[in-house]
């Protein structure tokens, strides 16, 4: 009876991606501890954040992808509502408007537009598969500009980020030309110096200051140099679990969210890196064979997109952290504090077990 | 047919997909390869190098404050400068328990119930890594007691702070201003002016006058020390570091002695005055009445002393001359005249003569003179000379509210003067349109006939009144105000002297300047309405008085200024410049519930003006900035 009850719960559950998954949120929750100075009310709070996200991640793997394609278009066009709203009579916080308040409670319309971005391109490819032509890329770069317009706009640098790389890749796997690829990164080299000859010296120096914190070292600079202090004196095995001198003292600023990956790096050093780099590429590859074994191309787009979209937020993160990309807020997958990019991101494991596990399912169908 | 081909094309499609998936994975490599490559060089390559940064000695970041600079008077009298004194502060982080702490420390060091009301407020603003002072002014045996027990006090340290000081004290304080520690407010502003970063290790910003107005000048740019700490958090050793460049002086066009003058003249009247340079601008003597300490506010003003200044009924902390309005009354006069004169109206031979009263045609609403009976014949230089309100109900209504209010605009009336202060009030210069649009009622002909004598809508600041009294005496050319004549580099090399603008010019014809003028010159004469003021002037006094109705008095009634309380009794305005033939100094002075503005206001001006023109100095003892020393000794008040 319980394990038939086991087996019900666990039926669309994919067990390799699950204990990667685990595992991660495990160790993020001890580097929480260590990062947030022991406070047990800062876990505990990271524990519920977790379980939502799980529960979410299960609903996920139990949707049939033909469902979600139905949803596509509609939940698109109401992600792109939402953020309209925001843009209109959003909440205003840290200086940026990104929340709505629905009167029950307030939502981060951006973060869903990580999911509905893919997810709309993928079902437009899937129905443009017969006949496309390039204005079909036209057409999904215009759907893709429009919501990253309205969140650049919040401002919000890392989720515009984290959305375009979304939507960049599903252009990407739909066979966007080479031609035009290698164009437009020609055209951005060749626009780059034209752009900067247009800007007031004060947004070139803050452009400046991002890829050369020492200019500033009291102000834009001063996280990236305390994190590489914190990450370089880790050394090859790390300090020790709780004894990051950085981390522990109050070198280190958002130590517990965006920043987190230093306080890791100083505690379990480069051994520790090395490991969680391994355990990402983990999820990124079973995530790629799921893409790759999809049935029809709306499944296969949205995997692919969704895995490397996983393994954008551990890049940038980890770059900026390490100091060979400029500071934007995106936070590390499992290991940064808040609930609500985990949320979003265990959504997307969960879309990528439902996408594995309900192929028989579709191919009998 | 149809299946087998879609098949094929279908394996076609996932060949392509499959190459475009090997391309991304072999991105993803090269990107972990990056990664990798960047850990190894932090972490191994340089791990000596960040090792030594972090584990035993720790490197901390310092800002270095700069000195703020100074703000001088015109003949380089000190209005605010900066000292050092030793300062006993903490460091929640370090200390553990801070309050068992505390305990231990005042049983070394008095701390007083304020000292502990105000770490108690500080402590909550600031994080658990900042520093809070404990105590201030800590005085020599103090200093030398706590460092001879400090091995007892962890996170406890004897810092030297820099505190703004005000050696004047009151005098000026609107104009000068204070500073104050930085706020949630302030916060934001300095975030979206990018400035936040320059201010790591500042506690105080300006907050009013000339300290907040030049507070980019005046603050200076933060430099920084990258030190070696040890596990208590002494500094070791010095890495690197980049000196803080101080911030400007600043040098006024304000005379203290001058200022000193014009604030004693006041003696227990509110009020307000501005005295400027019609030639260039500058501005002399910059009064509110009353006035406060600015020193209370620079280490934190107690809740007590806040409420008293906030609460009182004399609004000590309104900055009069750009933030009070007032009704300019017969001041106004002087300006309307020329109005008339521009466009045709009032020339002489043109005249009155005056039964004490106005009336519309069709209504029986009399509209009073001043003077029961009337002045006789009146035509307009005699007008502004007796201040007659009959001659100015007629010529108001004869120009029209629109020409009045489009010509007087032009001497600064109903727009700011963009003098360098913050928060400065444009006044109002009523119109038809403006009624309609605030009230969404029609103009009516009274309601012009009333402006006429700067009565109705009609409100001015001080500002303004003295600023249109300077354009007056320039003959239509006015120059833009200013307060901060030279910024002054730290070092002394070099000296930015402000511009003098010729903001616009009118072009007046020279005969109705004559006329308006000479109108005011017999203010100060026998028989005009100041008579008293010009009586043993060496030089010739142009001038107009004004009365502004605090209380509005019923139809045909007569006001009685003992009868009424002081505080509803009217407002004395007086405007003048001298020397009449070459105007060198204008004035706008207002004594609130002074009365009328010949005998309370106009006293003051002369005052003024005998100062500046013959250096006479009244009987009355005045502030002695040497009373400060130049170099504070350590645990020098920072109090007059």
């Amino acid at each position: 009876m319980i394990s038939q009850l086991l087996d019900r719960l666990n039926k669309y559950i994919d067990p390799f991606l699950m204990g990667c998954i685990a595992f991660s949120c495990i160790v993020g929750l001890f580097v929480l501890y260590s990062a947030s100075g022991g406070s047990v009310d800062r876990v505990l709070s990271q524990v519920f954040n977790i379980c939502v996200a799980l529960i979410m991640m299960w609903l996920a793997a139990n949707i049939s992808p033909h469902y979600l394609e139905r949803i596509a278009l509609p939940l698109f066009v109401l992600g792109l509502l939402l953020l309209i709203g925001v843009a209109l009579l959003g909440d205003v916080s840290h200086g940026a408007r990104r929340w709505l308040n629905l009167g029950v409670g307030r939502i981060q319309p951006s973060e869903l537009m990580k999911i509905a971005v893919p997810m709309m391109l993928a079902w437009y490819f899937s129905k443009r598969e017969q006949s496309l032509r390039w204005i079909d890329y036209a057409v999904a770069t215009l759907l893709l500009a429009l919501p990253v317009g309205l969140i650049m706009k919040q401002p919000d640098l890392g989720t515009a980020l984290i959305v375009t790389a979304a939507g960049f890749y599903v252009l990407f796997l739909a066979g966007l030309s080479w031609k035009i690829l290698v164009g437009g990164g020609l055209s951005i080299a060749v626009m780059t110096p034209i752009f900067w000859s247009m800007l007031h010296n004060y947004q070139r120096k803050r452009i400046e200051i991002l890829f050369d914190p020492f200019q500033d070292p009291l102000g834009a600079g001063y996280h990236t140099i305390q994190a590489s202090i914190a990450l370089g004196s880790g050394g090859f095995a790390g300090k020790g679990w709780l004894d990051g001198t950085q981390s522990q003292l109050d070198f280190l600023p958002e130590r517990t969210t965006d920043f987190i990956f230093a306080v890791f790096g100083e505690e379990f050093g480069f051994l520790g890196n090395v490991l969680l780099l391994i355990l990402f590429m983990l999820l990124i590859g079973r995530g790629l064979v799921i893409s790759s074994k999809a049935q029809n191309t709306f499944t296969r787009l949205l995997a692919g997109s969704i895995t490397l979209t996983f393994f954008t937020y551990v890049f940038v993160n980890m770059g900026m952290v390490s100091g060979v990309l400029p500071v934007v807020g995106v936070p590390l997958p499992f290991l940064s504090y808040g609930g609500t990019s985990l949320v979003t991101i265990l959504l997307g494991f969960g879309i990528l077990m439902s996408i594995h596990n309900h192929k028989t399912l579709m191919s009998t169908s | 047919m149809r299946t087998r081909f879609e098949v094929k094309n279908h394996s076609l499609e996932q060949f392509q997909y499959g190459l475009r998936l090997n391309v991304a994975i072999g991105l993803i490599l090269i990107c972990f390869a990056v990664l990798l490559g960047r850990f190894f060089y932090l972490q191994i390559f340089k791990y000596d190098y960040f090792q030594t940064l972090a584990e035993n000695n720790r490197v901390s970041l310092v800002p270095i404050v700069p000195n703020r600079g100074l703000i001088l008077d015109r003949n380089g009298v000190t209005l605010a400068h900066n000292f050092f004194v030793y300062t006993l502060e903490i460091t929640p982080s370090k200390a553990g328990n801070v309050e068992e702490t505390f305990a231990r420390i005042s049983q070394f060091i008095e701390v007083s119930a304020e000292d502990r009301k105000r770490f108690k407020k500080l402590r909550a603003q600031s994080h658990s890594f900042e520093s809070v002072p404990i105590r201030t002014n800590l005085n020599e045996v103090e200093a030398a007691k706590f460092a001879a027990n400090r091995y007892q006090f962890r996170g406890v340290e004897i810092r030297s702070r820099l505190f703004r000081h005000y050696p004047l004290g009151n005098l000026g304080v609107h104009m000068i201003g204070y500073i104050g520690r930085i706020n949630e407010a302030d916060v934001k502003v300095l975030e979206k002016t990018e400035d936040l970063s320059n201010y790591k290790g500042s506690d105080h910003i300006g907050k009013g006058g000339i300290e907040q107005y030049y507070e980019r000048q005046l603050h200076g740019t933060t430099g920084f020390q990258q030190v070696e700490i040890d596990a208590d958090g002494q500094a070791v050793r010095v890495l690197s570091s980049k000196p803080a460049i101080p911030g400007d002086n600043l040098v006024l066009s304000i005379d203290a002695k001058m200022q000193d003058i014009a604030e004693k003249a006041f003696e227990n009247h509110r009020g307000a005055m501005v005295v400027i340079n019609p030639k260039n601008g500058e501005i002399l003597s910059y009064v509110s009445m009353p006035t406060f300490d600015p020193n209370l506010f620079v280490d934190g003003i107690d809740a007590d002393t806040w409420k008293a200044l906030n609460q009182s009924l004399d609004k000590p902390l309104i900055n009069r001359p750009i933030r009070g309005i007032y009704p300019p009354g017969s001041t106004f006069k002087p300006f309307v005249a020329m109005a008339g004169l521009q466009e045709g109206k009032g020339l002489p031979p043109f005249s009155i003569g005056d039964p004490g009263f106005y009336t519309l045609g069709g209504s029986a609403h009399q509209y009073r003179d001043w003077k029961p009976g009337g002045h006789g014949q009146v035509d307009i230089q005699k007008a502004i000379t007796v201040s007659c309100d009959t001659f100015f109900y007629g010529l108001a209504l004869d120009l029209g509210i629109d020409k009045l209010t489009s010509f007087v605009s032009n001497f600064g009336f109903g727009k700011k003067t963009g003098v360098d202060l913050l928060g400065e009030i444009g006044g109002l210069l009523p119109t038809p349109d403006w009624k309609m649009r605030r009230w969404k009622q029609k103009w009516y002909p009274g309601e012009t006939v009333i402006v006429g004598i700067g009565q109705g809508y009609t409100l001015v600041t001080p500002m303004q009144l003295a600023q249109a009294t300077a354009v007056l005496a320039n003959n239509g050319v006015a120059m833009k105000p200013h307060l901060v004549t030279s910024v002054q580099k730290h070092n002394g090399a070099e000296t930015h002297m402000t511009a003098i603008i010729k903001s616009h010019e009118m072009l007046l014809d020279p005969n109705n300047i004559e006329l308006v003028k000479a109108g005011m010159v017999g203010v100060t004469q026998p028989g005009g309405t100041a008579g008293s003021i010009g009586a043993g002037s060496s030089y010739n006094i142009a001038a107009k008085t004004g009365t502004a109705q605090v209380v509005g008095i019923k139809q045909g009634a007569k006001y009685n200024a003992g009868s009424i309380d002081e505080r509803h009794r009217d407002h004395a305005l007086f405007i003048a410049y001298a020397p009449a033939e070459d105007p060198k100094i204008a004035v706008a002075v207002i004594v609130e519930n002074g009365g009328h503005g010949g005998s309370t206001a106009g006293p003051i001006a002369r005052k003024v003006m005998d100062y500046y023109l013959l250096g006479k100095v009244p009987s009355v003892p005045l502030k002695d900035p040497s009373k400060t020393p130049d170099t504070p000794l350590v645990g020098d008040a920072p109090h007059d």
